[in-house]
């Protein structure tokens, strides 16, 4: 013992001298760069995501309006309108140059009366009022400027209408009611498998060797890459039991694969979360087992489930690549009428019109980003919600 | 009267069932005597099982045979014996005769057709009528059977909670189904691609070029199915390009949120950053396309090197930004793992935060760091979209990421989409690329599992 305070310098650390000093501000610059380093990190993810939403919306917020051209016709000819030939209304008028191929359906919807009305401009028109079209286009669009006949409305065709090769014709209505009816069936599958195996997993299941393989099994499935469950859809729900191609009803299968691990798991967190006691209090006044989870437990565990469920069916309704496998990339130009017609959904549409050369899709392609994007922070939005209003601390 | 008629019609026979028998127990627990053993829903459900599930069953299955009962009717029938033999020939007039009798059109080509449509309408309303008939016969006698057992002594809840055991059971082998699935499927359509490609070659084969040739003397296209440079690609983008992004960006993150933000800085940033995990892919491969792809290019061109319009850079940058959340939160838990105790005194002893950090808490929690970097890649390889959209085609062995270069999951989309047969090797290699993908995210998953439960005993 006295021999190693012996080995110890008996003069005391000079905390003031010039070398300690150094050593000390040394460390604390070595602190301060570590701590910026950090900081630099958060602000540097966060700034992705603030380009990346700031480049879907610079593109995507003019997809959402269109350039409008006044349509004067001349009195001699609004005897066409009488005859209900809008479309030859429309060619005496300027036709496909200026027009959009549609035009002639807000003229049949206004009905048959002369005077001017604004009708939605072609696609090189419209690419040309942003600036960004050709020697051509732009010239004309200067020359119907130059007469006061252009003016920017909001494009409720984007948000009617279905599938088109014509930009300004396009609209995501047919994609999202394809969603609609993919989550409709994803859900219907999903969620009562998903929270019935939570149930038996969590509170029913014997400890042994098959309870764990099913466990280790759900856990996997929860990390098998998406196109996976793509290449089991076309194998199995195509190839081997016939399915309709493109249906929701397949894509929904698919995704309720998918979704259900989620599920299983957030489900199983949410009842492990119940405390024993009530469990035990339900048991000692004679309930039986069924009782105990149906009467107490799922009640009490539900916010936690649908919290869940939400983040899984977010997850599913941004899913681009299993449904590619199962043909939801088809050209579809009306919404589907039932869960076994052709559909295709919101990001299969987005990938489709990205993949479109002219430049009007640019833009509709964003927009179409926005609204998905719309529909999955508001659907995260209601989990958050949910998990902060609803869940208990015990 | 279709299946779905007869669903709905079983389904307001249970719930007669249902209220007949609960009326019944509640008759019986109202006269007093001996207590009954059930509550009276308990009864009621037991009589509405046995009235609807049977029934349900056989209908089911009618209705996949029915189909085929039809058929043979008309088949045998006198009208069919002039048909011509040739099937396609047949199938057609067969076809038309249906349309006609259920109504789906009513003008036809072949005269034949019109002659067989009675024959066609009539087989299709008897084997519906059948099949309404049975069901009811099943579902009322079901019903009836457990009718009489409905009594104070009857166990009805023990029956009906063995049921919902077995439906629970029932549900969660469905995952194990699933899995099960996955893996035949894959493995069977990939024997069927090694029946024709040699595994050697496929698994060591540089070279790439899944056409193959439709006529023999055309040059190039003899389909070569060497994945090397598909690996390559895969790895290059998904484990190198896109960790180097995530892991300072994700560890940095982790722990500035952790051990320097405030916690009402916190409170917002971690949702925020939560964001980035929940942008759909297809987002992601827009943005990868769109912006980021043309820069890279513009700044390889600049700085000399050979460049693609799309580049591995690309790809892998915004799969990294990707990526970030799942490092930074795998890395957030494994840091709050670490015993408070072993921060405390590294602090006691004088050592500064990033001192503690740097030696005690990273060490400390590199175990889980590491497991959850293995659980991004095996996220990353398996990434499909933004490489989809970004990655390119082409199969380059290079280490330019400044190139082109395609990954297993850009080729399974290419190669099945499109006109598809399901014999040539080029559809069923995507089935094998299929397989190679399960294969290395589920051992990936596996050793990254093991890895973080391991590094969580050790301090429990």
């Amino acid at each position: 013992m006295s021999e190693a305070f012996d080995k110890v310098d008996p003069t005391p650390t000079d905390w003031k001298a010039e070398a300690m000093q150094r050593r000390i501000r040394k460390r604390y610059g070595a602190e301060r760069r570590f701590k910026l380093v950090g900081l630099m990190a958060v602000l540097m993810s966060a700034g992705f995501l603030a380009f990346l939403m700031w480049t879907m919306v610079g593109n995507g917020a003019r997809g959402f309006m269109q350039t409008q051209i006044r349509l004067d016709l001349p009195a001699e000819q609004v005897s066409l309108l009488d005859a209900g030939a809008w479309e030859d209304a429309v060619r005496v008028g300027g036709g496909d140059a200026i027009f959009s191929g549609i035009a002639w359906r807000t003229l049949r919807d206004r009905g048959a009366r002369g005077g001017p009305i604004w009708l939605p401009a072609a696609d090189a028109i419209d690419v040309a009022a942003k600036g960004e079209g050709t020697a051509e286009a732009e010239r004309a669009y200067a020359a119907l400027a130059a007469r006061d006949r252009v003016r920017t409305g909001i494009n409720w065709t984007f948000l009617t209408g279905s599938d088109a090769t014509d930009p300004t014709v396009v609209g995501i209505w047919g994609a999202f009611k394809g969603s609609l009816l993919t989550m409709i069936v994803t859900l219907a599958l999903a969620f009562p498998i998903g929270v019935l195996s939570a149930v038996y997993l969590e509170e029913y299941a014997p400890r042994n060797r098959w309870t764990d393989m099913i466990e280790v099994t759900i856990n996997n499935l929860a990390a098998v890459p998406s196109i996976i469950f793509g290449l089991l859809g076309l194998a199995i729900f195509l190839n081997f039991m016939h399915l309709p191609r493109s249906a929701p009803i397949v894509g929904g299968l698919t995704l309720a694969l998918m979704t259900m691990p989620v599920i299983v798991i957030a489900g199983r967190n949410a009842i492990k979360s119940v405390p024993p006691s009530i469990r035990d209090a339900a048991l000692g006044i004679g309930a039986s087992r069924i009782q105990v989870v149906s009467h107490h437990v799922l009640p009490l565990a539900l916010p936690g489930i649908l919290t869940g469920t939400i983040i899984g069916m977010a997850r599913a309704l941004g899913e681009t690549a299993p449904l590619l496998m199962i043909g939801m990339r088809a050209f579809i130009a009306s919404p589907p009428a039932g869960v076994s017609e052709p559909a295709t959904v919101l990001p299969v549409q987005i990938f489709l019109w990205s993949d479109e050369v002219s430049r009007g899709f640019v833009e509709k392609t964003s927009a179409a980003i926005i609204v998905l994007l719309v529909f999955l922070l508001a659907m995260n939005g209601i989990a958050i919600y949910l998990r902060n209003r609803f869940e208990k601390r015990w | 009267m279709t299946t779905t008629t007869i669903a709905l019609l079983l389904l307001g026979l249970g719930l007669a069932a249902w209220l007949a028998a609960r009326g019944k127990a509640m008759a019986f627990s109202r006269s007093g005597g001996t207590r009954p053993h059930s509550l009276p829903a308990y009864h009621g459900w037991y009589v509405a099982l046995w009235a609807m599930v049977p029934a349900l069953v056989f209908l089911a299955i009618w209705s996949n045979v029915s189909n085929g009962l039809i058929f043979q009717a008309v088949m045998a029938s006198p009208e069919a014996a002039a048909l011509p033999d040739f099937a396609m020939q047949r199938q057609a007039i067969l076809g038309e005769a249906y349309a006609l009798a259920t109504g789906a059109s009513d003008t036809v080509f072949n005269p034949q057709a019109r002659a067989l449509a009675p024959v066609y309408a009539g087989a299709i309303s008897f084997y519906a009528w059948l099949g309404l008939g049975v069901s009811l016969l099943i579902a009322f006698s079901g019903g009836a059977v457990a009718y009489t057992r409905v009594s104070p002594h009857f166990r009805a809840r023990t029956r009906i909670e063995r049921t919902v055991m077995a439906v629970l059971l029932l549900a969660s082998l469905i995952a194990v189904l699933t899995t099960l699935g996955i893996f035949v499927s894959l493995l069977f359509e990939s024997l069927r691609f090694f029946s024709m490609v040699s595994p050697v070659e496929f698994v060591f084969g540089l070279n790439w070029s899944p056409q193959m040739a439709i006529r023999a003397d055309q040059a190039g296209s003899s389909g070569a199915f060497g994945a090397i440079p598909l690996f390559w690609g895969t790895i290059f983008i998904g484990a190198i390009i896109a960790m180097i992004v995530a892991i300072p960006l994700g560890l940095m993150s982790a722990i500035y949120l952790t051990q320097y933000a405030r916690p009402s800085v916190r409170a917002w940033m971690k949702p925020l950053l939560e964001i980035l995990a929940g942008v759909p892919t297809v987002v992601y491969g827009y943005f990868a396309a769109l912006t980021v792809a043309p820069a890279i290019r513009d700044l390889g061109l600049s700085l000399g090197i050979p460049s693609s319009s799309e580049s591995a850079l690309a790809a892998g940058l915004v799969m990294g930004i990707m990526i970030i959340p799942f490092v930074s939160s795998m890395a957030d838990d494994s840091i709050a793992a670490v015993p408070q105790a072993m921060r405390d005194g590294s602090l006691a002893m004088g050592a500064t935060r990033s001192e503690t950090i740097k030696r005690v808490l990273v060490p400390a929690a590199l175990p889980g760091v590491v497991g959850g970097v293995l659980l991004a890649v095996s996220r990353a390889i398996g990434e499909t979209m933004i490489v989809v959209m970004a990655a390119g085609l082409a199969a380059n062995l290079t280490a330019n990421p400044f190139e082109s270069v395609t990954t297993v999951t850009t080729q399974i989309v290419q190669l099945l989409t499109g006109d598809q047969e399901f014999d040539s090797p080029k559809t069923l290699a995507a089935f094998a690329l299929g397989l190679v993908l399960f294969l290395v995210t589920l051992a990936l998953n596996i050793v990254a599992l093991r890895v973080v439960k391991k590094y969580r005993e050790a301090y429990e």
